[in-house]
């Protein structure tokens, strides 16, 4: 497979890939590393690739387990994770300066949950995929998918319910 | 939409149960809409979406590029330890040429001088073997007298 034809199909999803390693990561440094690493196992399959029936779908377990694995050694090397702040790059000019900072609180939301609905809630929420990509993805069952998303979605609500609540934000 | 269809569709969204297009309908809603207190949250988490759908990554990512980046380093260095060690080691064989060890004379009478004295003792040690030669020689002139007869 020649370079470009590479690089044609992974173009589609390659924000994906990113956004779920930053997701996972946290540091946008940590989440290309992480991303150019994925492209570097995608690229070494090869011809490989096309026996495959959706390259998105290899290429999203990839970045999950590689981000998990990265994890993983960081915490086995008692290195913490850096947290970076909400840092918000395209917000349209009219976006209002209380919506960004309620979106912080989300985003601090679905840090705290466990690593496994991080990723359900990044690809249904925002990446938007429908449930069978998801199972095919994580090779998990659609019902433990929905459990895991809706326990995910209710702790948010509460996470932000929580904040506005005792007004720490 | 109604309020109260929000809300049992927000239900069914807080439950894992809507479809895609469903939950794109709550976030166009949540968009375009002034939205009562008690949906506050969800505005937040529907905005918070969408916007993370727009972030991109500001490095391009490639392959053979990398891959070539990486290899290209390696020949480069080594030729670079190559000719750092060969220069080294000429650097310290180098030793400065001396003249009186080449047998060179600046004055040509000195020159002369010396070249004939080399022939000289040449010379001589050519004759010395000569001698030997000649008394060779003469012991052939004795067998010829005592065989001739």
């Amino acid at each position: 497979m020649e370079q470009i034809e590479f690089l044609k199909l992974i173009e589609p999803f390659r924000n994906k890939i990113f956004r779920l390693a930053r997701r996972l990561l946290v540091s946008v440094q940590e989440a290309e590393d992480a991303t150019q690493e994925v492209y570097i196992k995608l690229w070494n399959k090869n011809d490989g690739l096309r026996e495959y029936q959706s390259v998105e779908a290899l290429a999203m377990t990839m970045t999950k387990n590689y981000c998990l694995d990265q994890l993983r050694s960081k915490r086995a090397g008692n290195l913490s994770i850096v947290h970076n702040n909400y840092k918000d790059r395209e917000a349209p000019l009219q976006t209002q300066v209380e919506d960004r900072d309620n979106w912080s609180w989300v985003e601090k939301a679905i840090a705290s949950l466990p690593e496994q609905q991080q990723i359900i809630v990044q690809m249904r929420d925002i990446e938007q995929y429908d449930y069978t990509e998801i199972a095919e993805m994580l090779q998990m069952n659609e019902t433990a998918i929905r459990v895991a998303l809706s326990r995910a979605r209710k702790q948010i609500r509460e996470f932000i319910t929580k904040t506005h609540a005792y007004g720490i934000a | 939409m109604e309020s109260h269809e929000i809300k049992s569709l927000l239900e069914k969204y807080m439950d894992a149960m809507t479809s895609v297009e469903e939950e794109k309908s709550l976030a166009d809603y949540f968009r375009n809409n002034a939205v009562s207190p008690e949906f506050e949250e969800y505005k937040s988490m529907f905005g918070y979406f969408e916007d993370q759908r727009s972030v991109v990554p500001e490095k391009n990512f490639r392959i053979s590029d990398t891959k070539k980046r990486r290899r290209t380093w390696i020949p480069a260095a080594a030729a670079a330890v190559l000719l750092l060690g060969v220069g080294i080691y000429g650097w310290q064989n180098q030793t400065p040429p001396q003249t009186s060890e080449l047998g060179t004379f600046d004055d040509p009478e000195v020159a002369l001088r010396e070249t004939r004295k080399a022939l000289d003792l040449l010379s001589s040690k050519v004759n010395t073997g000569m001698e030997s030669v000649n008394y060779l020689n003469e012991y052939e002139q004795s067998k010829n007298v005592i065989f001739k007869n």
